[in-house]
């Protein structure tokens, strides 16, 4: 009993588990490692990240996929940077968002009215959301060097960049609908049972329509961040940045059958990534083997849970 | 006929028992079949003749006594140790691989290999199983472009290449047209005649008259008795399917509803699930009952109602026709469907009881999109009580309740709001007699309170016992109304069986 109770708390929280690991033998071996300025770094590099594994955590508890968020990154890229060129670079940081949502939406729509699987029909609107973005900016990089644009992802408020509050607001945001509102119920009931939600009088279609709108938006959001940041919107931003997502959420430990899991899990996944990564950094390690690692962390992340599903 | 004796025994059951969840299921089956013979199974919806088929078949483990084929002690048994001994079993939803042909399924797992690459002889050995067996089927057909009679016969020449000599067949007739029941009733003899066994598990009485060397009927889960066909008409493989004074919990008092305004009206529903002109009308406090053999369309009428499945047709609710339907919208006006399978359609597994109790009603618990969850959790509180739901824990795992307690969460659930038209399929499948009885008493509290309760059970006498009116249903038409405080089980199953035939006239000869 007590064994299995280990099991099952090593189970749950194997990814701060592994936080704390990381964390003690990063500290050993660097000086630098823990410090305010190391992990603000951290965080703030990682926030767009974040943002979208947040979003695509409600998208998973449905039961979807969301193959496209790279790509709604990229669209998002790129108009905020056209606008904030050639109309005010305000709203070109405002409207990064309001497309991310608008494209998240025509994939919830398609996904439910083709009745096709998410994975599918994401898969095809990448490459169509990738393709406007390429069309709109000529294939070419679009530079915005004003301080009006890059304030979002450079600047500090009260110590802190703006870009983690922001991650941090929209975390804790996802978290309490998702754990306390009407919505978050319905989303963990479809992804739990889709037949049983429906019969009890939820529209399903309408739920995942949401999610997946969620999740558009934070990528834009993210494009916002980013943009801002590099000061320059491109279509080839955001690559790889879906699967990031995805990669992050199963290593917090949200099921991919849908049904259960939480917002933290997600952003503890994003964090243990960005450990990895730092740790490269600091130890000067031989960046070659850092994508081994990782993938290793991934598979061992994934069998874990897979292990405690055989054991009920 | 009555040479079984004189046959070798093919499969001897000795004191069998099987219980799923500690609900037991099958108790102390003995019984022989011979070698050669077709063997009837029968009994009433739940009698246990698929579980019977199944354990033969090595599908379930019985949980006392054991298997003995061809003489020899049957341990381990599974479907694969089963079919290396020679038996197979055809299940009611037929296991094949649509996008393959027919070679490819009736070969599959088996193919000839030479240092792992298929040789390709299938079609070659196909046609020579095909003539050994007298079946004619194009070998290189994709099985999707294949009717289901064609299908079984896959199936069974698939059980023919093995080298099957004893075949479960679990309701082979369900899903088939007349011709295509006779078909399969000549293959059935075809295969007697070269040797094997057939056991033939089937609610149609016709059907298995006709066919069947010996019948065994099995009620409740026992074995009541084995006879030759040549012994036995349809009367007394009812009667001995009813049994004598079978013991029931009282039901709760029937109060009258002559005289109540119309709840529910159902004019001319069809719907592609096969519900075909169905015109019912329930009143309000009115408990009505629909009586069908499974398979008949009952659940598919139901979900037509809810707006589960699109259908056509007129369905007022209090007089104002409902023109848009769906499972959504039925709910927001109070017509509420509990789905026969809970653990399918009832119950979200990863979620707790509460919020499963609730999930009908999020509006009613909710403030500006928020959960109000104290008072959630009040209200899960005190029905979890008034159900008498063990255990009594509104944050407990529902996965981990037993039947009946899930069953009563899923009930339960709706009687939080206040419903109009509570539609129950199947309502106590499964459960113990306590869950049973509360279930009733549950049932009999909605109709007093005004609500038109329409019941679906396999279980003729619940639905005798409860509902003020019942409608039989046959293959998803309504073809008769009747009172049920003046019938009896056995009138109705001999009325359901006489519809059935009158619309798929008896196949003997």
């Amino acid at each position: 009993m007590t064994r299995h109770s280990a099991a099952r708390f090593f189970q749950d929280y194997a990814v701060l588990i592994m936080i704390a690991v990381l964390t003690i033998v990063l500290t050993s071996l660097s000086d630098s490692f823990l410090s305010a300025q190391n992990l603000l770094n951290i965080l703030n590099q990682n926030a767009p990240l974040a943002i979208m594994a947040s979003a695509m955590t409600l998208v998973i508890i449905a039961g979807g996929f969301d193959l496209s968020v790279g790509a709604i990154f990229a669209m998002g890229a790129v108009a905020s940077a056209w606008i904030a060129l050639h109309v005010d670079p305000y709203i070109g940081l405002l409207l990064a968002p309001m497309v991310g949502l608008v494209l998240g939406l025509v994939n919830g729509v398609i996904i439910t009215t083709l009745k096709v699987h998410s994975f599918l029909a994401t898969i095809a609107t990448s490459l169509i959301f990738k393709g406007i973005a390429i069309v709109i900016s000529d294939g070419k990089l679009i530079p915005v060097r004003m301080v009006e644009f890059t304030w979002l992802g450079r600047e500090k408020l009260g110590g802190v960049f703006v870009a983690i509050w922001i991650m941090v607001a929209f975390a804790l945001l996802l978290s309490f609908v998702l754990t306390r509102s009407s919505l978050g119920r319905q989303i963990l009931a479809v992804g739990g049972n889709q037949e049983a939600a429906i019969l009890s009088g939820i529209r399903a279609n309408r739920v995942k329509i949401t999610t997946f709108a969620i999740a558009g938006c934070a990528a834009g959001i993210a494009a916002a961040i980013a943009t801002s940041r590099v000061s320059m919107g491109q279509a080839a931003a955001g690559t790889g940045l879906e699967l990031n997502s995805i990669a992050a959420v199963i290593l917090g430990g949200t099921s991919i059958y849908g049904g259960s899991g939480a917002i933290w899990r997600s952003i503890a996944g994003v964090m243990l990534l960005a450990l990895v990564n730092n740790g490269f950094n600091i130890l000067n390690a031989d960046p070659f083997y850092r994508d081994l690692t990782t993938g290793l962390i991934i598979l061992g992340a994934i069998g874990v849970s897979a292990s405690g599903k055989r054991a009920r | 006929m009555t040479t079984a004796a004189a046959k070798p025994t093919a499969i001897r059951t000795r004191n069998i028992g099987v219980s799923f969840a500690g609900v037991s299921v099958l108790r102390d089956i003995t019984i022989e079949i011979a070698a050669g013979e077709i063997h009837g199974l029968v009994g009433e919806n739940g009698a246990g003749k698929s579980t019977l088929g199944k354990v033969i078949g090595g599908y379930y483990a019985a949980s006392t006594g054991d298997v003995e084929v061809f003489g020899r002690r049957a341990d381990p048994w599974n479907p694969r140790v089963a079919l290396g001994q020679g038996v197979a079993l055809m299940h009611q939803e037929l296991q094949l691989v649509p996008d393959l042909t027919v070679a490819q399924n009736v070969f599959l797992g088996i193919e000839e290999k030479r240092f792992g690459v298929l040789r390709g002889t299938e079609s070659a050995r196909l046609a020579t199983l095909m003539a050994s067996s007298g079946f004619a089927l194009d070998p290189d057909a994709v099985v999707s472009s294949l009717s289901i009679a064609d299908r079984q016969k896959i199936e069974i020449l698939r059980a023919l290449a093995r080298d099957a000599k004893v075949i479960i067949m679990d309701e082979p007739t369900s899903s088939l047209a007349k011709a295509e029941v006779v078909q399969l009733h000549q293959t059935m003899q075809s295969l007697r005649d070269a040797g094997r066994t057939v056991i033939y598990v089937s609610h149609f009485l016709d059907d298995i008259l006709s066919v069947a060397d010996r019948v065994t009927v099995l009620r409740d889960g026992n074995h009541v008795f084995t006879k030759s066909t040549s012994e036995l008409n349809k009367a007394a493989i009812v009667s001995a399917m009813l049994g004598g004074g079978k013991t029931e919990t009282p039901f709760p008092e029937r109060r009258t509803s002559q005289n109540a305004e119309l709840a529910l009206e159902v004019e001319g529903l069809n719907a592609p699930t096969g519900v075909r002109a169905v015109s019912l009308h329930m009143r309000k406090g009115e408990i009505v009952g629909l009586i069908g053999l499974v398979g008949s369309g009952r659940t598919e009428i139901a979900r037509a109602i809810i707006g589960a499945d699109p259908s056509s047709g007129t369905i007022r609710l209090d007089g104002q026709e409902l023109i848009q339907r769906s499972p959504f919208l039925s709910t927001e006006r109070g017509i509420v469907l509990v789905p026969e399978d809970r653990r399918k359609q009832g119950l979200v597994m990863t979620l707790p009881v509460r919020p499963n109790m609730t999930l009908p009603h999020l509006r009613r618990f909710s403030w500006r999109g928020l959960m109000q969850r104290k008072s959630e959790a009040e209200k899960v509180r005190n029905l979890l009580s008034d159900f008498r739901v063990r255990p009594e824990e509104p944050e407990g795992d529902v996965a981990l309740f037993s039947g009946g307690n899930q069953q009563k969460v899923v009930i339960g659930k709706w009687l939080m709001g206040n419903p109009k038209v509570v539609i129950l399929d199947e309502p106590s499948r499964g459960v113990d007699v306590g869950a049973r009885q509360r279930i009733h008493q549950a049932i009999a509290e909605l109709a007093a309170k005004g609500v038109a309760v329409l019941i679906i059970s396999s279980e003729i006498e619940e639905v005798l016992g409860l509902a003020h009116r019942a409608y039989y249903v046959d293959r998803g038409r309504i073809v008769e109304e009747i009172n049920p405080a003046e019938t009896d089980e056995a009138s109705v199953l001999a009325a359901l069986f006489r519809h059935q035939s009158e619309s798929q006239p008896s196949v003997t000869q």
